[in-house]
Protein backbone atom coordinates (compact mmCIF):
# COMPACT_ATOMS: atom_id res chain seq x y z
CA UNK A 1 0.00 0.00 0.00
CA UNK A 2 2.09 3.28 -1.35
CA UNK A 3 -1.18 5.42 -0.27
CA UNK A 4 -1.66 8.53 1.54
CA UNK A 5 -1.08 7.96 5.03
CA UNK A 6 -3.87 10.23 7.25
CA UNK A 7 -3.38 9.32 10.39
CA UNK A 8 -0.24 7.82 12.22
CA UNK A 9 0.14 6.50 15.66
CA UNK A 10 3.20 6.57 16.93
CA UNK A 11 4.38 4.14 20.02
CA UNK A 12 1.20 5.27 21.57
CA UNK A 13 0.67 4.07 25.26
CA UNK A 14 -2.04 4.78 27.39
CA UNK A 15 -2.51 4.09 30.71
CA UNK A 16 -4.61 4.11 33.87
CA UNK A 17 -4.28 4.14 37.54
CA UNK A 18 -5.74 0.26 39.26
CA UNK A 19 -6.88 -0.42 42.30
CA UNK A 20 -3.84 -1.02 44.84
CA UNK A 21 -1.45 1.15 43.14
CA UNK A 22 -0.70 -0.54 40.18
CA UNK A 23 -1.56 0.53 36.23
CA UNK A 24 -3.34 -0.76 33.86
CA UNK A 25 -1.27 -0.62 30.68
CA UNK A 26 -4.94 -0.61 27.96
CA UNK A 27 -2.75 0.26 25.15
CA UNK A 28 1.36 -0.47 24.95
CA UNK A 29 3.46 1.25 22.20
CA UNK A 30 0.52 0.65 19.39
CA UNK A 31 1.92 1.95 16.04
CA UNK A 32 -0.66 2.35 13.16
CA UNK A 33 -1.43 3.94 10.11
CA UNK A 34 -4.38 4.68 8.56
CA UNK A 35 -4.64 5.74 4.72
CA UNK A 36 -6.78 7.81 2.72
CA UNK A 37 -9.68 6.22 1.34
CA UNK A 38 -8.89 2.97 2.94
CA UNK A 39 -10.39 0.73 5.85
CA UNK A 40 -8.40 -0.23 8.90
CA UNK A 41 -9.72 -3.00 10.84
CA UNK A 42 -8.75 -3.74 14.13
CA UNK A 43 -9.80 -6.84 16.07
CA UNK A 44 -9.51 -8.26 19.17
CA UNK A 45 -10.47 -9.93 22.42
CA UNK A 46 -13.09 -7.48 25.15
CA UNK A 47 -10.18 -5.91 26.87
CA UNK A 48 -7.34 -5.85 24.70
CA UNK A 49 -7.37 -1.87 24.50
CA UNK A 50 -9.15 -1.35 20.81
CA UNK A 51 -11.84 0.87 22.18
CA UNK A 52 -8.91 2.69 24.68
CA UNK A 53 -6.87 3.29 21.16
CA UNK A 54 -9.52 4.66 18.77
CA UNK A 55 -11.15 7.02 21.57
CA UNK A 56 -7.56 8.14 21.84
CA UNK A 57 -7.91 9.26 17.92
CA UNK A 58 -11.01 10.65 17.97
CA UNK A 59 -9.43 12.50 21.40
CA UNK A 60 -12.02 11.21 24.40
CA UNK A 61 -8.46 10.05 25.59
CA UNK A 62 -4.67 11.58 25.82
CA UNK A 63 -2.30 9.28 25.34
CA UNK A 64 0.43 8.93 28.29
CA UNK A 65 2.78 8.77 26.11
CA UNK A 66 3.12 8.16 22.02
CA UNK A 67 2.01 10.82 19.39
CA UNK A 68 -0.60 10.76 17.13
CA UNK A 69 -0.23 12.57 13.63
CA UNK A 70 -3.14 13.81 11.66
CA UNK A 71 -1.89 15.23 8.49
CA UNK A 72 1.12 15.56 9.63
CA UNK A 73 0.44 17.76 13.09
CA UNK A 74 0.23 15.92 16.60
CA UNK A 75 -3.20 16.21 17.46
CA UNK A 76 -2.71 15.48 21.19
CA UNK A 77 -1.33 18.60 21.94
CA UNK A 78 -3.80 20.82 20.79
CA UNK A 79 -6.44 22.96 23.26
CA UNK A 80 -8.73 25.13 22.91
CA UNK A 81 -10.18 26.55 19.47
CA UNK A 82 -7.63 24.38 17.58
CA UNK A 83 -9.17 20.92 19.12
CA UNK A 84 -12.51 21.48 18.56
CA UNK A 85 -11.24 22.90 14.90
CA UNK A 86 -9.81 19.03 14.53
CA UNK A 87 -12.67 17.26 16.07
CA UNK A 88 -14.29 17.89 12.60
CA UNK A 89 -12.45 15.93 10.27
CA UNK A 90 -12.15 12.79 12.81
CA UNK A 91 -16.08 11.97 13.72
CA UNK A 92 -17.56 8.66 15.15
CA UNK A 93 -20.41 5.81 14.88
CA UNK A 94 -20.79 4.47 18.09
CA UNK A 95 -22.49 0.63 19.13
CA UNK A 96 -25.62 1.09 20.35
CA UNK A 97 -27.52 3.34 18.05
CA UNK A 98 -30.75 3.79 20.69
CA UNK A 99 -27.94 4.97 23.12
CA UNK A 100 -26.25 7.47 20.90
CA UNK A 101 -29.04 9.99 20.46
CA UNK A 102 -30.85 12.26 22.53
CA UNK A 103 -34.64 10.53 22.97
CA UNK A 104 -36.17 13.81 23.39
CA UNK A 105 -34.22 15.01 19.41
CA UNK A 106 -35.67 14.71 16.27
CA UNK A 107 -33.85 13.40 13.38
CA UNK A 108 -33.64 16.61 11.60
CA UNK A 109 -32.04 18.41 14.65
CA UNK A 110 -29.65 15.07 15.52
CA UNK A 111 -28.03 14.97 11.88
CA UNK A 112 -27.71 18.38 11.92
CA UNK A 113 -25.92 19.38 15.31
CA UNK A 114 -23.00 19.02 14.55
CA UNK A 115 -23.63 21.35 11.23
CA UNK A 116 -24.89 24.12 14.14
CA UNK A 117 -22.25 23.39 16.91
CA UNK A 118 -19.72 24.57 14.12
CA UNK A 119 -21.86 27.39 12.51
CA UNK A 120 -21.76 25.82 9.32
CA UNK A 121 -25.64 26.30 8.43
CA UNK A 122 -28.05 28.86 9.16
CA UNK A 123 -31.65 27.22 11.47
CA UNK A 124 -33.83 27.58 8.30
CA UNK A 125 -31.00 25.74 6.24
CA UNK A 126 -31.95 22.76 8.58
CA UNK A 127 -34.53 20.67 7.02
CA UNK A 128 -32.83 20.45 3.24
CA UNK A 129 -29.48 19.62 5.23
CA UNK A 130 -31.09 16.91 7.10
CA UNK A 131 -33.20 15.21 3.92
CA UNK A 132 -29.31 15.27 2.09
CA UNK A 133 -27.91 13.47 4.63
CA UNK A 134 -30.38 11.04 5.22
CA UNK A 135 -30.53 10.71 1.41
CA UNK A 136 -26.64 9.58 1.50
CA UNK A 137 -27.14 6.88 3.98
CA UNK A 138 -30.68 5.67 2.18
CA UNK A 139 -33.33 6.51 4.35
CA UNK A 140 -36.42 8.39 3.63
CA UNK A 141 -36.64 11.90 3.53
CA UNK A 142 -39.72 11.63 5.53
CA UNK A 143 -37.65 10.44 8.95
CA UNK A 144 -36.33 13.87 9.30
CA UNK A 145 -39.53 14.67 11.59
CA UNK A 146 -39.28 10.98 13.17
CA UNK A 147 -37.74 10.46 16.72
CA UNK A 148 -35.26 7.76 17.37
CA UNK A 149 -37.38 5.25 19.22
CA UNK A 150 -39.67 5.69 15.85
CA UNK A 151 -36.94 3.58 13.83
CA UNK A 152 -35.69 0.05 13.94
CA UNK A 153 -31.89 -0.72 14.63
CA UNK A 154 -30.75 -0.81 11.35
CA UNK A 155 -32.44 2.61 10.72
CA UNK A 156 -30.88 3.85 13.80
CA UNK A 157 -27.28 2.84 12.94
CA UNK A 158 -28.09 4.69 9.29
CA UNK A 159 -28.72 7.66 11.39
CA UNK A 160 -25.63 7.62 13.16
CA UNK A 161 -23.49 7.76 10.35
CA UNK A 162 -25.70 10.65 8.62
CA UNK A 163 -24.57 12.66 11.57
CA UNK A 164 -21.17 11.40 11.18
CA UNK A 165 -20.82 12.22 7.61
CA UNK A 166 -22.58 16.34 8.30
CA UNK A 167 -19.10 17.81 8.59
CA UNK A 168 -17.65 15.77 5.84
CA UNK A 169 -14.62 13.91 7.70
CA UNK A 170 -11.35 12.92 6.66
CA UNK A 171 -12.19 9.78 9.33
CA UNK A 172 -15.02 8.14 10.50
CA UNK A 173 -14.42 5.78 13.84
CA UNK A 174 -17.22 2.76 13.84
CA UNK A 175 -16.79 1.11 17.55
CA UNK A 176 -18.52 -1.93 16.99
CA UNK A 177 -21.06 -0.21 14.95
CA UNK A 178 -22.64 -3.57 13.34
CA UNK A 179 -22.57 -5.90 16.49
CA UNK A 180 -25.66 -4.91 17.93
CA UNK A 181 -27.06 -5.32 14.61
CA UNK A 182 -28.91 -8.60 13.08
CA UNK A 183 -26.87 -10.40 9.93
CA UNK A 184 -28.80 -8.95 7.17
CA UNK A 185 -28.78 -5.39 8.49
CA UNK A 186 -25.37 -5.72 9.19
CA UNK A 187 -24.79 -6.81 5.87
CA UNK A 188 -26.44 -3.47 4.11
CA UNK A 189 -24.91 -0.99 6.27
CA UNK A 190 -21.15 -2.86 5.58
CA UNK A 191 -22.53 -2.03 2.10
CA UNK A 192 -23.32 1.29 2.46
CA UNK A 193 -20.11 2.01 4.18
CA UNK A 194 -18.35 0.87 1.22
CA UNK A 195 -20.36 3.09 -1.27
CA UNK A 196 -19.72 5.96 0.97
CA UNK A 197 -16.16 5.26 1.20
CA UNK A 198 -15.78 4.92 -2.80
CA UNK A 199 -17.70 7.95 -3.36
CA UNK A 200 -16.17 10.27 -1.23
CA UNK A 201 -12.76 8.91 -0.23
CA UNK A 202 -13.45 8.76 3.74
CA UNK A 203 -10.79 6.19 5.91
CA UNK A 204 -12.50 4.39 8.24
CA UNK A 205 -11.55 2.68 11.94
CA UNK A 206 -13.39 0.00 12.40
CA UNK A 207 -13.28 -2.51 15.60
CA UNK A 208 -14.81 -5.24 15.72
CA UNK A 209 -15.01 -8.74 17.02
CA UNK A 210 -15.65 -10.44 14.41
CA UNK A 211 -12.65 -11.60 12.02
CA UNK A 212 -15.06 -12.86 9.42
CA UNK A 213 -16.60 -9.44 9.06
CA UNK A 214 -13.65 -7.32 9.29
CA UNK A 215 -11.49 -9.38 6.62
CA UNK A 216 -14.54 -9.04 4.54
CA UNK A 217 -14.47 -5.48 3.70
CA UNK A 218 -11.02 -3.88 5.64
CA UNK A 219 -7.53 -2.69 3.48
CA UNK A 220 -5.78 -3.79 6.64
CA UNK A 221 -6.08 -5.35 9.76
CA UNK A 222 -5.10 -4.90 12.77
CA UNK A 223 -4.79 -7.97 15.86
CA UNK A 224 -4.64 -6.56 19.52
CA UNK A 225 -4.03 -8.54 22.11
CA UNK A 226 -3.95 -7.41 25.96
CA UNK A 227 -2.55 -3.71 24.91
CA UNK A 228 -0.37 -5.07 22.17
CA UNK A 229 -0.54 -5.21 18.42
CA UNK A 230 0.28 -8.73 17.78
CA UNK A 231 -0.44 -8.65 14.08
CA UNK A 232 -0.96 -6.67 11.23
CA UNK A 233 -1.80 -7.92 7.46
CA UNK A 234 -3.93 -7.04 4.24
CA UNK A 235 -7.70 -7.83 5.38
CA UNK A 236 -7.64 -10.22 1.98
CA UNK A 237 -5.03 -12.38 3.23
CA UNK A 238 -6.48 -12.99 7.03
CA UNK A 239 -7.89 -16.26 5.91
CA UNK A 240 -4.97 -17.40 4.42
CA UNK A 241 -2.06 -15.79 5.80
CA UNK A 242 -2.18 -15.34 9.19
CA UNK A 243 0.78 -16.10 11.09
CA UNK A 244 0.47 -15.15 14.47
CA UNK A 245 -0.45 -18.11 17.23
CA UNK A 246 -3.07 -15.85 18.58
CA UNK A 247 -4.88 -15.04 14.88
CA UNK A 248 -4.34 -18.72 14.39
CA UNK A 249 -6.70 -19.47 17.04
CA UNK A 250 -9.40 -16.44 16.75
CA UNK A 251 -9.49 -18.05 13.37
CA UNK A 252 -9.65 -21.88 14.63
CA UNK A 253 -13.04 -20.57 16.68
CA UNK A 254 -15.23 -18.92 14.38
CA UNK A 255 -18.29 -20.71 13.47
CA UNK A 256 -19.01 -21.14 9.67
CA UNK A 257 -22.14 -22.07 8.47
CA UNK A 258 -19.76 -23.66 5.74
CA UNK A 259 -17.52 -25.49 8.23
CA UNK A 260 -17.23 -29.19 8.51
CA UNK A 261 -19.59 -29.82 11.18
CA UNK A 262 -18.33 -33.29 12.14
CA UNK A 263 -14.83 -31.64 13.46
CA UNK A 264 -14.50 -30.63 16.95
CA UNK A 265 -14.31 -26.75 17.36
CA UNK A 266 -10.72 -25.75 18.14
CA UNK A 267 -10.23 -23.28 21.29
CA UNK A 268 -7.79 -21.96 23.25
CA UNK A 269 -8.93 -23.78 26.76
CA UNK A 270 -7.00 -20.68 28.89
CA UNK A 271 -8.40 -17.33 29.91
CA UNK A 272 -6.13 -14.22 29.44
CA UNK A 273 -4.07 -12.93 32.00
CA UNK A 274 -5.62 -9.73 33.93
CA UNK A 275 -4.34 -6.47 32.14
CA UNK A 276 -3.06 -5.19 35.30
CA UNK A 277 -0.91 -8.40 35.84
CA UNK A 278 0.69 -9.09 32.46
CA UNK A 279 3.25 -11.38 32.15
CA UNK A 280 7.16 -10.11 31.61
CA UNK A 281 7.99 -11.06 28.25
CA UNK A 282 5.13 -12.39 25.27
CA UNK A 283 1.69 -11.44 26.60
CA UNK A 284 0.38 -14.73 24.69
CA UNK A 285 2.55 -16.76 26.08
CA UNK A 286 0.36 -18.65 28.94
CA UNK A 287 -2.18 -19.85 25.97
CA UNK A 288 0.12 -20.11 23.19
CA UNK A 289 1.59 -24.07 21.71
CA UNK A 290 4.82 -22.84 20.59
CA UNK A 291 5.90 -20.98 24.07
CA UNK A 292 9.41 -21.02 24.75
CA UNK A 293 12.08 -19.75 27.27
CA UNK A 294 12.40 -16.79 25.07
CA UNK A 295 9.12 -16.06 24.77
CA UNK A 296 9.04 -15.55 28.55
CA UNK A 297 11.67 -13.02 29.10
CA UNK A 298 11.87 -10.55 26.04
CA UNK A 299 8.61 -9.23 24.38
CA UNK A 300 8.79 -10.00 20.71
CA UNK A 301 8.87 -6.84 19.16
CA UNK A 302 6.65 -5.90 15.53
CA UNK A 303 8.56 -7.06 12.64
CA UNK A 304 8.34 -6.73 9.07
CA UNK A 305 7.57 -10.34 7.47
CA UNK A 306 6.55 -9.45 4.14
CA UNK A 307 4.46 -6.17 2.37
CA UNK A 308 2.34 -4.73 4.41
CA UNK A 309 2.55 -7.73 6.84
CA UNK A 310 3.81 -7.09 10.52
CA UNK A 311 3.45 -9.55 13.23
CA UNK A 312 5.44 -9.22 17.13
CA UNK A 313 6.24 -13.11 17.70
CA UNK A 314 9.95 -15.19 18.37
CA UNK A 315 8.91 -17.64 15.99
CA UNK A 316 9.99 -14.99 13.06
CA UNK A 317 13.24 -14.25 14.79
CA UNK A 318 16.13 -14.43 12.11
CA UNK B 1 -41.78 -41.44 24.25
CA UNK B 2 -40.63 -37.90 22.81
CA UNK B 3 -39.22 -35.66 25.48
CA UNK B 4 -40.76 -32.46 24.39
CA UNK B 5 -43.67 -31.52 22.12
CA UNK B 6 -44.92 -28.15 21.20
CA UNK B 7 -47.97 -28.55 19.73
CA UNK B 8 -49.02 -26.10 17.31
CA UNK B 9 -48.82 -23.10 20.16
CA UNK B 10 -49.09 -19.32 19.69
CA UNK B 11 -48.38 -16.91 21.79
CA UNK B 12 -50.00 -13.45 22.73
CA UNK B 13 -48.65 -10.54 24.58
CA UNK B 14 -51.43 -8.55 26.60
CA UNK B 15 -53.85 -7.19 24.53
CA UNK B 16 -51.95 -7.52 21.54
CA UNK B 17 -54.53 -9.03 18.86
CA UNK B 18 -51.42 -9.91 16.49
CA UNK B 19 -50.02 -13.42 18.28
CA UNK B 20 -46.18 -12.80 18.89
CA UNK B 21 -45.98 -16.54 17.70
CA UNK B 22 -48.29 -18.46 15.59
CA UNK B 23 -48.88 -22.28 15.01
CA UNK B 24 -45.19 -23.37 16.78
CA UNK B 25 -44.61 -26.69 16.50
CA UNK B 26 -41.49 -29.08 17.16
CA UNK B 27 -40.78 -32.47 18.31
CA UNK B 28 -37.95 -33.47 20.03
CA UNK B 29 -36.43 -36.84 22.10
CA UNK B 30 -33.56 -37.72 24.33
CA UNK B 31 -30.20 -36.19 24.07
CA UNK B 32 -30.87 -33.99 21.11
CA UNK B 33 -30.13 -30.95 20.60
CA UNK B 34 -32.71 -28.18 18.53
CA UNK B 35 -31.00 -24.20 16.94
CA UNK B 36 -33.82 -21.62 16.71
CA UNK B 37 -32.56 -19.22 14.78
CA UNK B 38 -33.75 -15.61 13.60
CA UNK B 39 -33.43 -12.26 13.90
CA UNK B 40 -34.03 -10.13 17.01
CA UNK B 41 -38.03 -9.50 17.15
CA UNK B 42 -38.46 -13.45 15.46
CA UNK B 43 -40.32 -14.37 18.62
CA UNK B 44 -37.40 -17.25 19.84
CA UNK B 45 -36.97 -16.36 23.02
CA UNK B 46 -40.72 -16.65 23.53
CA UNK B 47 -40.81 -20.07 22.47
CA UNK B 48 -38.42 -21.05 24.99
CA UNK B 49 -39.97 -18.56 27.78
CA UNK B 50 -43.21 -21.02 27.13
CA UNK B 51 -41.72 -23.80 26.99
CA UNK B 52 -40.56 -22.73 30.88
CA UNK B 53 -43.73 -20.97 31.99
CA UNK B 54 -41.85 -18.17 32.07
CA UNK B 55 -43.72 -15.30 30.11
CA UNK B 56 -42.88 -12.01 30.46
CA UNK B 57 -45.49 -9.05 30.90
CA UNK B 58 -48.56 -10.80 30.54
CA UNK B 59 -47.41 -13.21 27.95
CA UNK B 60 -49.96 -16.11 27.03
CA UNK B 61 -50.17 -19.10 25.26
CA UNK B 62 -53.37 -19.13 23.57
CA UNK B 63 -53.70 -21.96 21.11
CA UNK B 64 -51.82 -25.71 21.29
CA UNK B 65 -50.18 -27.47 24.10
CA UNK B 66 -46.61 -28.29 25.23
CA UNK B 67 -46.22 -31.96 26.52
CA UNK B 68 -42.86 -32.79 28.75
CA UNK B 69 -42.68 -36.12 29.08
CA UNK B 70 -46.31 -36.79 27.69
CA UNK B 71 -47.32 -34.29 30.58
CA UNK B 72 -48.80 -30.76 29.77
CA UNK B 73 -47.16 -27.64 31.25
CA UNK B 74 -49.68 -25.48 30.40
CA UNK B 75 -51.94 -26.19 33.48
CA UNK B 76 -49.10 -26.96 36.27
CA UNK B 77 -49.93 -25.39 39.56
CA UNK B 78 -46.93 -22.87 41.11
CA UNK B 79 -45.85 -25.93 43.05
CA UNK B 80 -45.46 -28.19 40.51
CA UNK B 81 -43.77 -25.68 37.97
CA UNK B 82 -41.62 -25.32 41.25
CA UNK B 83 -40.31 -28.95 40.75
CA UNK B 84 -39.72 -29.21 37.58
CA UNK B 85 -38.17 -25.73 36.82
CA UNK B 86 -34.09 -25.96 38.18
CA UNK B 87 -34.14 -29.86 38.24
CA UNK B 88 -35.69 -31.57 35.19
CA UNK B 89 -35.77 -28.00 33.13
CA UNK B 90 -33.17 -25.78 33.19
CA UNK B 91 -31.92 -22.44 31.57
CA UNK B 92 -29.08 -20.94 30.58
CA UNK B 93 -29.31 -17.36 29.96
CA UNK B 94 -27.22 -14.78 28.04
CA UNK B 95 -25.00 -13.05 30.19
CA UNK B 96 -25.23 -15.46 34.00
CA UNK B 97 -23.60 -12.34 35.51
CA UNK B 98 -26.94 -10.79 35.83
CA UNK B 99 -28.70 -13.36 36.96
CA UNK B 100 -26.56 -13.69 40.20
CA UNK B 101 -27.16 -11.42 42.89
CA UNK B 102 -24.18 -8.67 42.56
CA UNK B 103 -24.11 -8.30 46.33
CA UNK B 104 -23.80 -12.14 47.61
CA UNK B 105 -20.81 -14.37 47.03
CA UNK B 106 -21.42 -17.05 44.23
CA UNK B 107 -21.39 -20.10 47.15
CA UNK B 108 -24.20 -18.72 49.08
CA UNK B 109 -26.60 -18.62 45.93
CA UNK B 110 -25.45 -21.78 44.79
CA UNK B 111 -25.87 -23.40 48.30
CA UNK B 112 -29.13 -21.83 48.36
CA UNK B 113 -30.17 -23.22 45.09
CA UNK B 114 -28.87 -26.61 45.85
CA UNK B 115 -30.47 -26.86 49.11
CA UNK B 116 -34.09 -25.55 47.39
CA UNK B 117 -33.96 -28.62 45.09
CA UNK B 118 -32.53 -30.94 47.66
CA UNK B 119 -32.77 -32.00 51.39
CA UNK B 120 -28.86 -31.68 51.97
CA UNK B 121 -26.63 -29.89 54.43
CA UNK B 122 -24.99 -26.93 53.48
CA UNK B 123 -21.23 -28.74 53.30
CA UNK B 124 -22.46 -30.90 51.21
CA UNK B 125 -24.27 -28.27 48.91
CA UNK B 126 -20.74 -26.21 49.17
CA UNK B 127 -19.25 -29.65 47.86
CA UNK B 128 -21.50 -30.44 45.56
CA UNK B 129 -21.25 -26.54 44.25
CA UNK B 130 -17.65 -27.23 43.95
CA UNK B 131 -17.62 -30.58 42.29
CA UNK B 132 -20.51 -28.94 39.48
CA UNK B 133 -17.65 -25.71 39.02
CA UNK B 134 -14.57 -28.15 38.71
CA UNK B 135 -16.52 -30.32 35.83
CA UNK B 136 -17.37 -27.40 34.03
CA UNK B 137 -13.37 -27.13 33.24
CA UNK B 138 -13.40 -24.14 36.02
CA UNK B 139 -10.04 -23.84 37.81
CA UNK B 140 -9.84 -24.22 41.57
CA UNK B 141 -14.03 -24.56 42.42
CA UNK B 142 -13.59 -23.50 45.90
CA UNK B 143 -11.67 -19.97 45.13
CA UNK B 144 -15.02 -19.09 43.08
CA UNK B 145 -17.07 -20.26 45.28
CA UNK B 146 -15.98 -17.54 47.40
CA UNK B 147 -15.59 -15.12 45.00
CA UNK B 148 -18.05 -12.23 44.25
CA UNK B 149 -19.71 -12.05 40.68
CA UNK B 150 -17.56 -9.06 40.04
CA UNK B 151 -14.36 -10.55 40.14
CA UNK B 152 -15.29 -13.20 37.42
CA UNK B 153 -14.79 -12.56 33.62
CA UNK B 154 -17.55 -13.17 31.33
CA UNK B 155 -16.74 -16.17 30.19
CA UNK B 156 -16.23 -17.69 33.68
CA UNK B 157 -19.45 -16.59 35.02
CA UNK B 158 -20.94 -18.17 32.14
CA UNK B 159 -19.93 -21.37 33.11
CA UNK B 160 -20.56 -20.80 36.40
CA UNK B 161 -24.27 -20.21 35.02
CA UNK B 162 -24.05 -23.40 33.07
CA UNK B 163 -22.64 -25.19 36.31
CA UNK B 164 -25.63 -24.28 38.09
CA UNK B 165 -27.97 -25.02 35.31
CA UNK B 166 -26.29 -28.34 35.62
CA UNK B 167 -26.50 -29.47 38.77
CA UNK B 168 -29.05 -31.69 38.75
CA UNK B 169 -28.53 -33.35 35.04
CA UNK B 170 -32.16 -31.52 34.09
CA UNK B 171 -33.14 -33.38 30.96
CA UNK B 172 -33.89 -30.93 28.99
CA UNK B 173 -31.67 -27.48 28.75
CA UNK B 174 -33.01 -24.43 27.25
CA UNK B 175 -29.84 -22.31 25.88
CA UNK B 176 -30.89 -18.28 25.24
CA UNK B 177 -28.50 -16.60 23.18
CA UNK B 178 -25.56 -18.23 25.96
CA UNK B 179 -22.38 -17.04 23.85
CA UNK B 180 -23.67 -14.07 22.84
CA UNK B 181 -21.90 -11.69 24.63
CA UNK B 182 -18.65 -13.38 25.28
CA UNK B 183 -15.37 -13.53 22.97
CA UNK B 184 -14.92 -15.67 19.79
CA UNK B 185 -12.02 -18.05 21.88
CA UNK B 186 -14.75 -18.42 25.19
CA UNK B 187 -17.64 -18.79 22.78
CA UNK B 188 -15.85 -21.19 21.13
CA UNK B 189 -15.38 -23.28 24.60
CA UNK B 190 -18.58 -22.86 26.13
CA UNK B 191 -20.18 -24.39 22.73
CA UNK B 192 -18.07 -27.03 23.25
CA UNK B 193 -18.43 -27.75 26.95
CA UNK B 194 -22.33 -27.56 25.93
CA UNK B 195 -21.47 -30.36 23.84
CA UNK B 196 -19.86 -32.44 25.84
CA UNK B 197 -22.50 -32.09 28.72
CA UNK B 198 -25.26 -33.53 25.88
CA UNK B 199 -22.62 -36.61 25.36
CA UNK B 200 -22.03 -37.11 28.80
CA UNK B 201 -25.53 -36.80 30.38
CA UNK B 202 -27.75 -37.50 27.08
CA UNK B 203 -29.41 -33.91 28.23
CA UNK B 204 -31.52 -32.51 25.09
CA UNK B 205 -31.04 -28.73 24.39
CA UNK B 206 -33.10 -26.06 22.74
CA UNK B 207 -30.88 -23.43 21.98
CA UNK B 208 -32.12 -19.86 20.71
CA UNK B 209 -28.94 -17.94 18.83
CA UNK B 210 -28.93 -15.60 16.28
CA UNK B 211 -25.35 -16.81 15.23
CA UNK B 212 -25.95 -19.28 12.57
CA UNK B 213 -22.71 -20.48 12.74
CA UNK B 214 -22.86 -22.07 16.02
CA UNK B 215 -26.48 -22.68 15.76
CA UNK B 216 -25.51 -25.00 12.61
CA UNK B 217 -22.44 -26.43 14.53
CA UNK B 218 -24.91 -27.30 17.78
CA UNK B 219 -27.71 -28.49 15.93
CA UNK B 220 -29.78 -31.71 15.24
CA UNK B 221 -32.62 -30.39 14.14
CA UNK B 222 -32.43 -26.36 12.53
CA UNK B 223 -35.40 -24.11 13.27
CA UNK B 224 -35.70 -20.93 10.90
CA UNK B 225 -38.22 -17.79 12.52
CA UNK B 226 -39.43 -14.78 11.07
CA UNK B 227 -41.90 -12.77 12.79
CA UNK B 228 -43.02 -15.42 15.13
CA UNK B 229 -43.41 -18.05 12.22
CA UNK B 230 -41.78 -20.85 11.46
CA UNK B 231 -40.06 -20.63 7.67
CA UNK B 232 -37.97 -23.27 7.80
CA UNK B 233 -36.99 -26.50 9.43
CA UNK B 234 -35.45 -29.62 9.16
CA UNK B 235 -31.75 -31.51 10.16
CA UNK B 236 -29.13 -29.56 9.73
CA UNK B 237 -28.12 -30.86 5.88
CA UNK B 238 -31.57 -29.90 4.89
CA UNK B 239 -31.75 -26.18 6.25
CA UNK B 240 -28.08 -25.36 5.46
CA UNK B 241 -27.94 -27.07 1.96
CA UNK B 242 -30.99 -27.20 0.54
CA UNK B 243 -33.24 -23.68 1.75
CA UNK B 244 -36.51 -23.86 0.84
CA UNK B 245 -37.35 -20.30 1.93
CA UNK B 246 -36.05 -17.13 0.48
CA UNK B 247 -35.49 -15.68 3.79
CA UNK B 248 -33.50 -18.37 4.99
CA UNK B 249 -31.42 -17.91 1.62
CA UNK B 250 -30.95 -14.73 2.52
CA UNK B 251 -30.03 -14.72 5.89
CA UNK B 252 -27.59 -17.65 5.25
CA UNK B 253 -25.75 -15.36 2.40
CA UNK B 254 -25.59 -12.51 4.84
CA UNK B 255 -23.22 -14.33 7.53
CA UNK B 256 -20.08 -13.14 6.86
CA UNK B 257 -17.04 -16.07 5.94
CA UNK B 258 -13.62 -16.09 5.81
CA UNK B 259 -12.84 -16.08 2.61
CA UNK B 260 -16.43 -15.21 1.35
CA UNK B 261 -17.97 -12.54 -0.24
CA UNK B 262 -15.35 -9.14 0.06
CA UNK B 263 -16.91 -5.81 -0.30
CA UNK B 264 -14.17 -3.72 -1.69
Amino acid sequence: MSDEIILEAKHVTKQFPASGGRTLKACNDVNLTVYRGKTLGIVGESGCGKSTFVKMIVQMFQPTEGEILFDGKDITKLKGEELRQSRRKIQMVFQDPAAAFSPKMKIVDIVTEPLMNFGLIKRNEKEAKAKELLRMVDLPEEFIYRYPHNMSGGQRQRVGIARALALEPEIIVCDEATSALDVSVQDRIIELLVKLQKEKGISFVFICHDMALVQSFAHQVAVMYLGNIVEVLPGNEVGTNAQHPYTQAMLGAIFSTHMDFSKKIESIESEAPSPVDVPDGCPFQNRCDHCREICKKEKPKLKQIADNHQVACHLFDS
Amino acid sequence: MDLLKIQDISVRYGKNPKPTIEHFNLTMGEGEVVSVVGESGSGKTTVIRAVLGLLPGGGQVTDGDILFEGRSLLKLSKNEWRELRGSDVSMIFQDSGAMINPIRKIGSQYVEYIRTHEKISKKDAFDKGVEMLEKMRLPDGKNIMNSYPFQLSGGMRQRVGIAMAMTFSPKLLLADEPTSALDVTTQAQIVRQIMELRDQFGTSVIIVTHNIGVAAYMADQLVVMQHGKVVDSGNREKVMNHPTNDYTKNLLAAVPEMGGKRYV
